[in-house]
């Protein structure tokens, strides 16, 4: 395998930057980049620090100008410039048949969205959250995800839902709620998480081109967060298959799966495994959640004995169930000890901070289940 | 009894509709058009007809004009979709019967100038959508009897290849078939979105029942429809009940077409084919020439029950099915008027009536004669995903069944 030359570096670069600042600390972060960038990428040339929020940004408008039946529907997507700023200055450059605002009524709008894409069109139906998605979640099954199948192949629907999804900082439980487990249990969606900017452009730019319904869930969070982008990345051709995992960071002892948000913090906990415990924990971004990339988490299985799964949703019938799940029909025998899963818990988002902080995966609960699943 | 009364009470559209000098709502009458002159002797030349002045009721609209340019060709082919549309319908009914239809059924028994109607003021380019009773719609829309049969039936051939059943037809321009009460409406709006954003000069027909009509999502849709001016078609098949609950019992406000507000609205004689397409056509032409959406009411009634669990009788009087079927039929109404008018000869219209069962009675026979789809894993997982774009695989009941694309 090719990737762990590739990768090491770069993986060693995310962990230590990530160990120094707190995730939330967005503008330190970028202040750090520039040097973090020269140790790292000293053979790379013309990589760029971009935020998830303009790599998302510059997916949605080379998409638009790449098709004419792409358009952008929701709420202050146009004149306000997105809730988060992530369709900031398409309406100026695409015009208002292509950027369009809505009123608050995310079924109608949702619906609305969907039957566009029934008469043909490429809708981006943005969501402020996928919180407000609930109020539409039968259009984006029912209507979305349904159609195709019952009407035996000769109604396709080429939609993507995309928005902030799951954990956010201090706006208790109506507001932060992860629905990865939710979109992801529907055949006949596709559902995507993004984690850095790299993610974020080449998933959403898959999910417009994608001929089916494909829900994107983006982290708030992470919006304004830096990362390198390659060159290639930053082309307008830049394009991430939907259905296949990123080993973020490759190790011996132990994998550690897991998406959006989560794959930060695992690859701080897996700094400090290194660090403390002398541990190579190999990390990995899933990426998709639907279709779920299978094949790697059981590839690196086999190499590490050992498995943890990360995310920040509700234990019970979640992604992290299913994947532990997968790991018993498909890798029982790789397994030299019981896989174990870190989640959000099982409790309405509280507001006060340190309640909240216990109500979510931290590094250290990540390194907690690691070095007892190791037994170090 | 009480019950009943309360339930008589509760119809005031139907009240009306017998006392023919009652005034402030449309007729149900099926047979209330006239010719004033006589009429040409060529098949496809067009003549007039003079509606009922109890056609239309508006609500901040001018009112269609109450006369109809039709032919002789024309309204033979309304009656025999009519005709061909009742009796799909009453093999549907007998093959539910004999337990070799599935799950729900919806009939549209009486409601068939609704779709009639439509169709014949539309274009293939146009666009409807429906909810679950939807046999009629895909008819006119190009399916076959025999795929819709074959539908019910769960065949292989069947117009959604057997995946869909009965609420769940699809054909070109044709958008469903949708079970989920009210969902089609913001849905139908979006067809009218892409229409506009297309620049098509088409609409779109979005239908839902009176049930359907207290849905939240049909104010949204109304809502952006307006904002933005959508060429789309909004109707309510109005046939006073939502399943068991009449729409007196259902609704704050019965009069359908005023429910949106600040959108135009037309009621219509839904029993009458010919009001029914000269409605959805002068609403068409409104709807394309820049005016926005309409909401339209067709007045109409649903013989049978709900769906085929439902007898019908519990919640409405045996008496006013049975005064419905005899004195507002849309079949019978269309033959009085073509036999009155010299359209047909009473010979002539024995033969439509027997070509159209002769017609949809090989269809249905063939419709049972075909095959059922192969119980295999190929054909259960296909189409879930555009063909091409599915995930490598997708798992069965086990691990062993899982089914790689």
């Amino acid at each position: 395998m090719a990737a762990p030359r590739l990768f090491r570096p770069t993986a060693r670069l995310f962990s230590s930057r990530l160990a120094s600042t707190a995730l939330r600390s967005n503008i330190r972060q970028s202040a750090c980049a520039p040097s973090i960038l020269r140790r790292g990428y000293a053979t790379e040339t013309g990589t760029k620090e971009v935020t998830v929020r303009d790599a998302l940004n510059e997916a949605l408008a080379e998409e638009l100008e790449r098709e004419k039946k792409c358009y952008i529907i929701g709420e202050e997507v146009a004149q306000y410039n997105g809730a988060y700023k992530v369709t900031r200055g398409l309406l100026d450059r695409f015009g208002p048949k292509r950027v369009i605002d809505t009123p608050i009524t995310e079924a109608g709008f949702c619906g609305i969205a969907v039957g566009s894409a029934l008469a043909g069109l490429h809708p981006v139906c943005e969501f402020m959250t996928f919180n407000f998605a609930m109020q539409a979640i039968d259009q984006i099954i029912n209507s979305g995800a349904r159609t195709h199948y019952m009407s035996g192949g000769i109604q396709p629907c080429n939609i993507t839902f995309r928005g902030p999804n799951g954990f956010a900082a201090g706006v208790a439980a109506q507001h932060s709620q992860d629905f990865s487990g939710w979109y992801g249990s529907i055949p006949g969606l596709k559902v995507v998480s993004p984690w850095s900017s790299e993610d974020a452009k080449g998933l959403l730019k898959a999910a417009i081109r994608d001929p089916n319904p494909v829900v994107v869930l983006e982290n708030e969070l992470l919006y304004g967060q830096h990362f390198p982008m390659s060159e290639a990345a930053q082309k307008n051709d830049f394009v991430i298959p939907i259905g296949k995992a990123k080993i973020e960071r490759p190790g011996k002892d132990l994998t550690i799966v897991c998406i959006s948000r989560c794959v930060g913090l695992s690859l701080d906990a897996a700094a400090e495994l290194k660090e403390k415990y002398g541990v190579d924990a190999e990390v990995i971004n899933l990426r998709s959640i639907k279709p779920l990339d299978v094949e790697t988490i059981i590839a690196s299985l086999k190499k590490t004995g050992r498995i943890l799964a990360v995310e920040s949703g509700y234990p019970m019938y979640g992604l992290s169930s299913e994947i532990l799940a997968q790991c018993m029909e498909y890798g029982f025998d790789y397994l030299t000890a019981p896989a174990v899963r870190v989640t959000g818990a099982e409790v309405p988002t509280p507001y006060a901070a340190g309640l909240e902080a216990m109500a979510f995966p931290q590094v250290d609960t990540i390194v907690g289940q690691a070095v007892k699943l190791l037994r170090l | 009894m009480l019950f009943r009364a309360a339930v008589r009470q509760a119809a005031p559209l139907r009240r009306h509709a017998f006392t023919p000098l009652a005034r402030r709502t449309v007729t149900t009458d099926a047979a209330s058009a006239n010719v004033e002159s006589p009429l040409p002797d060529e098949d496809h030349k067009l003549f007039t007809v003079r509606l009922s002045d109890e056609s239309f009721e508006t609500y901040e609209l001018d009112p269609p004009p109450y006369t109809l340019e039709t032919s002789k060709k024309e309204l033979k082919q309304m009656y025999y979709d009519m005709v061909a549309m009742r009796r799909m319908e009453m093999a549907a009914d007998r093959l539910y019967k004999e337990k070799k239809i599935r799950g729900f059924c919806h009939l549209s028994v009486g409601q068939e100038a609704v779709a009639v109607g439509i169709e014949h003021a539309i274009t293939r380019k146009d666009k409807i959508i429906t909810a679950y009773r939807c046999h009629g719609f895909a008819m006119m829309r190009g399916g076959t009897v025999k795929s819709i049969i074959g539908e019910l039936l769960g065949r292989r051939e069947g117009i959604a290849y057997g995946k869909g059943g009965s609420m769940h037809m699809f054909a070109e321009n044709f958008y469903g078939g949708n079970g989920i009460v009210g969902a089609q409406v913001p849905v139908g709006a979006g067809l009218a979105f892409a229409q506009q954003y297309n620049e098509e000069p088409n609409t779109s027909i979005v239908l839902y029942g009176d049930g359907a009509s207290n849905q939240g999502q049909v104010f949204e849709a109304f809502n952006m429809a307006k904002l933005w001016n959508l060429p789309v078609l909004f109707g309510c098949e109005n046939n006073k009940y939502g399943m068991g609950t009449s729409a007196a019992r259902s609704s704050a406000l019965t009069e359908y077409y005023k429910r949106g507000q600040y959108i135009p609205g037309l009621k219509v004689n839904g029993m009458d084919v010919l009001a029914t397409k000269a409605a959805v056509q002068y609403s068409k032409n409104y709807a394309i020439t820049g005016n926005g959406p309409l909401v339209l009411e067709y007045v109409t009634y649903r013989y049978g029950g709900h769906s085929m669990s439902d007898p019908g009788t519990t919640y409405r009087s045996r008496e006013e099915i049975q005064r419905m079927r005899s004195t507002n039929d849309p079949i019978a109404g269309l033959k009085q008027k073509m036999l009155e008018w010299g359209v047909v000869s009473e010979e002539e219209l024995k033969g439509l009536d027997k070509t159209a069962r002769a017609n949809v009675d090989a269809e249905v026979a063939e419709a049972e004669a075909m095959a059922v789809p192969d119980n295999t894993p190929r054909i259960l997982f296909e189409d879930i995903y555009v063909r091409g774009s599915e995930p490598k695989w997708m798992r069965g009941r086990t691990v062993d069944e899982t089914f790689y694309y």
